[in-house]
């Protein structure tokens, strides 16, 4: 007689990302998030890399608008994804707070895409664009990007924080647009790698045909590490 | 026996109750006003007054009634009937969902900050989430807490929601809202322990014993925010 | 020192049973009213019964005890008015009035209780407490209209709790205290202001299939607001606020999801 309990949901909420598994033992989805400044370009690397990708492999996104939706009705205006593979989360105005401090709306998401369009090979969790400080937990996901931009000169690099110096991926976005703001490829490329020792940089142009190229290989390489794994 | 001891086993998990109560416990509560991103999209909260107002009838209301089912799953009433209980007592079905959303949410904090196999079992029968008050108590109770203390919880976050978001929405002074909540305290703990009898009643009494208060205007916020297309909070 | 004998407020009682007649029809075996709770067996539509309730005007004043029971039994159909407004008005001696009610709806039975509104004069002070208990398959339509004060009138103090089962298990509890002394109740979580507040309980077996959507109407005229919410269970409840009850009572009406196979 229960209005409210319509469909049976087999046990959730037990895992997050530490455990490799779901709870029925199969492999669970690799996590990965996409933080950054607002307007570097997150949207537009999720979406490129699920073109790229979702051929060969099952995509869902979580997104962490400041003002929700925007990003969520970006990626479904631009049939990117299934809608039933988008999930926005709202953050009560800290995005930072959703993806860092309490990541359980999050994994809440996760869990209901792996449980209602499952098995997922892999999740992309796109952070509300925010400041050079935001970070993803290791709770939350097992590998984060960290996008920037041109567009605010070269000096993002050198002016550091946890995301720039501590992502697994630095993208540097929008070099199409480097001439025009005079910023100096080389002088980014030189302060990231003293920020960020060996971790990698990839320079993206997402208006170029397969701009996202050198993001989906290092994608590939994070599944195939997953993957290689025994469950 | 010292007085010593004495207060040592009535308070055995005092501190127990700053960590359940603190803003900042990874349950979910940050991203939910409580009604006030509606109230004041109403032009019902414009400052730090109305935010008294608001607070003052959320406490009087659906916080006694989420303090006393607390209460009562911390004092050992069957949670089953307690989640059915909070069901009769949520006519907002967007209000209902929220329940239980921010339950699973802190369902997956207590797992593992204070395991217990009364939250496995109802995590068990309610696998789309058991509503939020009912897993307080279990887990106050999981943390050593006691009825009173669950109900602390409950009401002191009927109050500290709404006035957090407040702070965000309206860019109020951080300091008069917290004034705010220091003004409600005393009628915070007299929830408090209103919850507490309560919950004592309803072991014995049944489920009905507990509270029912309701506000009107919460339930038409929470299906106006429901329908938004675009918010800053989750309700 | 002694305490001077309280006054002793009016205690009045009234039963109603409803059973089916054999014929298709609702007979009424049992239809006993006294003091200010009289009944009155009125014309209705075929198959049904109708009851007012008559002479509750002036009651109930502070210190009064008035009980009003109704039982369907499986298959009758009832309907319950009553012929005018009830008027809390405060007691000599300051005391509360209680107003309780206890309906029970059996098994394909059809109740309809759909009083006038409740007005809560200044100065005065009353419980209401309506307690109503379900068989699966029991229909109800339940109005009530609560109305703080008279026109241009202070706010009385009422309380309100309604408590509905359905086989024994909880389906709607509602409580709400207004007036004088209770915190926040004029304030923009509870009344916002407004003087005026009604409910409509509606129960079929339909709904668990086919719930209402939610739905928020404005009043036509003036400030009033009303919200149609499915409940967890088979039954819908609609609430409005509004500044007078003349409000409230249309945004009821026209916020009213059909009751599914009534007959
Ligand atoms: N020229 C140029 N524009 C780009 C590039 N990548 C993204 N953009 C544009 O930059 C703007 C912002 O991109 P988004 O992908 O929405 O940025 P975001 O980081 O998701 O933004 P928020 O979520 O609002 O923080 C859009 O207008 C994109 O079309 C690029 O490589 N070159
Ligand atoms: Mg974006």
């Amino acid at each position: 007689m229960h209005l409210d309990h319509a469909e049976g949901f087999p046990q959730r909420h037990t895992y997050s990302a530490p455990l490799r598994t779901r709870p029925d033992g199969r492999r669970r989805a690799l996590r990965i998030g996409l933080g950054g400044p607002v307007g570097s370009g997150k949207t537009a690397t999720v979406a490129a890399l699920c073109r790229a990708l979702r051929g060969e492999l099952s995509i869902a996104v979580v997104t962490n608008d400041i003002y929700t939706r925007e990003d969520a009705e970006f990626l479904l205006r631009n049939a990117v994804l299934p809608a039933e593979r988008i999930t926005a989360v709202e953050t009560g105005a800290c995005p930072h707070t959703a993806i860092r401090d309490d990541i359980s709306a999050n994994l809440e998401a996760v869990e209901d895409l792996e449980e209602a369009v499952g098995p997922l090979d892999l999740v992309l969790v796109e952070s509300g664009g925010d400041n050079l400080t935001a970070t993803f937990s290791k709770g939350l996901v097992d590998a984060q990007v960290f996008v920037i931009d041109v567009a605010g000169g070269d000096k993002v690099p050198r002016k550091g924080g946890p995301g720039v110096s501590t992502a697994d991926l630095l993208v540097v976005n929008k070099t199409d647009l480097a001439p025009m703001v005079g910023a100096d490829l080389g002088v980014m490329a030189r302060d990231a790698a003293a920020q960020r020792g060996t971790l990698p940089v990839a320079f993206t142009s997402l208006t170029a045909p397969d701009g996202i190229a050198p993001v989906t290989a290092w994608v590939r390489e994070q599944l195939a590490a997953w993957t290689a794994v025994p469950v | 026996m010292t007085a010593a001891t004495h207060g040592e086993r009535r308070h055995p998990a005092r501190a127990a109750l700053l960590v359940l109560a603190d803003g900042r416990f990874p349950a979910g509560g940050h991203a939910h006003s409580g009604g006030a991103e509606a109230a004041v999209k109403a032009g019902r909260i414009t400052g730090a007054a109305d935010l008294e107002e608001f607070c003052r009838g959320r406490l009087a209301t659906t916080g006694l009634v989420a303090a006393a089912l607390a209460a009562a799953a911390a004092a050992g009433v069957d949670p089953r009937a307690l989640d059915d209980a909070a069901d009769a007592r949520t006519p907002s079905p967007a209000l209902r969902a929220t329940s239980r959303r921010l339950g699973r949410q802190l369902t997956r904090a207590a797992r593992a900050v204070w395991p217990s196999p009364a939250l496995e079992e109802l995590a068990a029968s309610r696998p789309r989430g058991a509503h939020h008050s009912v897993v307080l108590g279990l887990t106050a109770a999981a943390a050593g807490l006691d009825p009173l203390d669950a109900a602390h919880a409950a009401a002191h976050e009927s109050v500290s929601g709404p006035a957090t978001a407040v702070v965000r929405l309206l860019s109020l002074d951080p300091f008069h809202a917290t004034a705010v909540l220091a003004r409600l305290a005393p009628q915070t703990d007299r929830v408090a322990r209103r919850a507490e009898e309560h919950a004592l009643a309803a072991r014995t009494g049944g489920t009905s014993a507990l509270p029912a208060a309701s506000a009107p205007l919460l339930d038409l916020f929470a299906e106006d925010h429901a329908a938004w297309p675009v918010r800053l909070f989750a309700s | 020192m002694t305490a001077p004998p309280a006054v002793r407020g009016v205690r009045a009682a009234a039963r109603i049973a409803a059973v089916p007649d054999g014929r298709g029809g609702t007979a009424l075996p049992l239809l006993a009213g006294d003091g200010p709770l009289a009944l009155r067996r009125t014309r209705s539509a075929p198959g049904w019964a109708r009851v007012t309730v008559v002479g509750a005007m002036c009651a109930p004043l502070g210190g009064d005890r008035l009980a009003l029971d109704a039982e369907v039994a499986a298959g009758a159909r009832l309907l319950v008015g009553s012929a005018a407004a009830t008027v809390a008005l405060p007691g000599a001696d300051g005391a509360r009035a209680t107003y309780d009610t206890n309906l029970t709806v059996g098994r394909n039975a059809e109740l309809h209780w759909e009083p006038e509104p409740l007005i809560a004069a200044a100065g005065s002070d009353l419980a209401v407490t309506t307690r109503i208990r379900l068989t699966a398959g029991a229909r109800l339509v339940l109005r009530e209209i609560q109305v703080l004060g008279r026109a241009g009138e202070a706010p009385g103090h009422l309380t309100s709790r309604l408590t509905a089962t359905l086989d024994g298990q909880p389906l709607l509890e509602q409580e709400l205290a207004l007036g004088p002394g209770e915190p926040g109740w004029d304030g923009p979580a509870v009344l916002g202001g407004r003087r005026a507040v009604g409910q409509l309980l509606l129960v079929a077996p339909e709904f668990i299939d086919a719930p209402p959507n939610v739905t928020r109407l404005s009043a036509d005229r003036g400030d009033g607001v009303a919200l149609v919410t499915p409940l967890a269970g088979p039954a819908v409840l609609v609430t409005a606020l509004a500044a007078d009850g003349l409000t409230v009572r249309h945004l009821l009406d026209r916020a009213r999801p059909p009751l599914p196979g009534a007959a």
